[in-house]
């Protein structure tokens, strides 16, 4: 009896839930439908849902745009390249602040992340100025280093709080095993340490991937990368959403792939440690 | 336990990361506080390096900044209603037991990750466009007159868009905080008769408030710069020119850079008095 009523009652939030997911992924959904459709079928009247002559096309030509494979490079450049940079940085900072905290580390913390809530249109022209200055408006080193610093808070806070997960009695086990700090290093924090690493490099390239202020307002033909690439369809010409659809399927699948394995990291990368 | 040596080791280590963040912080914001006290449009050719308070007293008199600020409000408000009070429903929801759980979760949480260019012209040219959009063929189904909701409602389908990318974000935090409640005290309650409604009220809320706090200051944070989805909308046009944007169009578009700069400044300063508060929920968890 008790046991009907629990499969009842879970078959009713079953549904429930799947209906409200459903909705909030639909217009990845469609976009994703529409992307294999002619542009005719993309706005045919009533719209057409899953029995049509699905095609490649479309794929076919925005790979085929000049701009798109340099668009990806960019991407791929801006954002695995300002992540690496940004954690060559903070590997050592957040090390140090985990493992020899002082009394300022806390307002070291804090004051970093302080740096991450100042608006961008704060420092937006002199930021222009100092490209055009240094003649590297519009190139991805520009990218890389602007995308690097603000996403440098978060990623020392993110290493800190896995550092800091790290047992330090572990490290005196090894010295008293006769281990030195070359080797305490190498064997036995390291391999504690990866994983902290790796779901940092994640979070990160998800971030700089998606940074649609700088990527769109330093760059113009050269740097530009697929945020700047997609923004250049707000100007329709003709029928193009199912090109639209392509360029933009292309653009979030590799992204929303990596976003799925990181839920957990997001949590803690984006509330600081706040909620757990 | 820390020595003399490795004291001044994690100052080394910790050194360029203060370092290039300080450079970032102080070199640019010095100098947008420098031109907001001049007067400097290099179109005209114009530049007078003091001019006092004048930007700051032209551009908070201005009638563009106090519509720009209720643009502001209007849409960072209703956004966290809308992410908040969803969150915390869709918390509650996927938090119920009930079969593929995991494949619903990754559903909801999808529009996070999409790019913000990419889901604004979604939005924009498949479901709210007046002539092709799926919501007028909704319209007309039911043989209503379309509606065309960039031009007649564009503060609401922005709303709408960036909601739709933060509902994900808010849900899942809400989740995380829901799933560390304690599940048998609220077994207990309910054994005890407490009704659903009580249950929330007085045991789930109280326990979310600081998540809730968390994800309110964070997303107004990130709420106040929100930018490339009104680049590729409207442009900031039918009254969507939040103070993020205005200041984008006086620097960069009229190339008021003293105007312009005293605006930066003023998002700067708004931008902080939120900040403060998020620092102080953070500092306290780091003890």
């Amino acid at each position: 009896m008790a046991r009907a009523i629990t499969t009842q009652k879970k078959i009713m939030w079953t549904s429930l839930a799947w209906a409200f997911g459903l909705l909030m992924f639909f217009p990845i959904m469609w976009a994703f439908l529409t992307s294999f459709k002619t542009e005719a079928t993309a706005i045919a009247d009533p719209p057409v849902w899953f029995f049509f002559d699905w095609t490649l096309e479309n794929y076919i030509d925005v790979q085929a745009r000049s701009n798109y494979p340099k668009a990806l490079m960019n991407s791929i450049i801006i954002a695995v390249g300002s992540t690496l940079l940004g954690i060559l940085i903070a590997v050592p900072a957040a090390w140090a602040m985990a493992f020899v905290p002082g009394k300022r580390t806390k307002d070291v913390l804090l004051w970093m992340l302080s740096t991450k809530m100042l608006p961008a249109v704060g420092v937006l022209y002199p930021l222009v100025l100092l490209a055009k200055y240094f003649d590297i408006m519009d190139s991805r080193i520009l990218l890389v280093v602007v995308l690097m610093l603000i996403n440098l808070p978060i990623i020392v806070w993110m290493l800190y709080t896995y550092f800091r997960e790290i047992p330090v009695d572990i490290l005196e086990a090894a010295r008293m095993d006769g281990a030195n700090l070359k080797s305490e290093i190498l064997y036995v924090l390291t391999p504690m340490a990866v994983p902290g690493i790796a779901s940092t490099i994640l979070l990160n390239i998800i971030l700089a991937w998606n940074e649609a202020f700088w990527t769109i307002l330093l760059t113009t033909v050269n740097a530009a990368p697929l945020t700047a690439f997609i923004a250049s369809f707000s100007a329709p010409e003709g029928l193009f959403y199912a090109k639209l659809s392509a360029a933009s399927m292309m653009a979030i699948a590799p992204i929303l792939i990596m976003g799925w394995f990181s839920q957990k990291q997001l949590v803690r990368g984006l509330t600081f440690g706040a909620v757990k | 336990m820390a020595t003399a040596q490795s004291r001044s080791a994690a100052r080394i280590m910790i050194a360029p990361a203060v370092f290039v963040l300080l450079v970032w912080m102080l070199i640019p914001l010095c100098m947008t506080l420098y031109f907001s006290f001049a007067d400097y449009r290099p179109m005209r050719g114009i530049f007078d390096a003091w001019i006092g308070f004048d930007n700051y007293a032209s551009f908070l008199s201005s009638g563009a900044f106090m519509k720009s600020l209720i643009t502001t409000l209007w849409m960072v408000g209703s956004i966290l209603l809308i992410t908040i009070t969803g969150g915390v429903l869709m918390a509650l929801l996927l938090d119920q037991p009930m079969f593929g759980q995991g494949v619903v979760r990754i559903l909801v949480i999808a529009p996070f990750f999409v790019m913000p260019t990419v889901s604004a012209l979604v939005w924009k040219n498949m479901f709210f466009n007046v002539d092709n959009g799926l919501f007028s063929y909704g319209y007309k189904f039911f043989g209503l007159q379309p509606y065309d909701f960039l031009s007649q409602a564009p503060l609401l389908s922005i709303v709408v868009i960036v909601a739709w990318q933060w509902l994900p974000f808010a849900t899942l935090i809400l989740l995380t905080a829901v799933q560390s409640l304690d599940s048998e005290q609220l077994e207990a309650a309910e054994m005890d008769g407490a009704p659903a409604l009580a249950r929330f009220r007085f045991m789930i809320l109280p326990h979310l408030s600081r998540a809730i706090t968390v994800v309110v200051l964070i997303q107004t944070i990130f709420l106040l710069s929100i930018f490339a989805e009104i680049f590729v909308t409207t442009n900031g046009a039918f009254g969507t020119r939040t103070l993020t944007y205005l200041v984008y169009q006086r620097v960069l578009e009229s190339q008021n850079i003293g105007l312009g700069s005293a605006g930066g400044i003023v998002a700067v300063i708004l931008a902080n008095i939120v900040a403060i508060f998020l620092m102080r929920i953070v500092g306290k968890n780091l003890d």
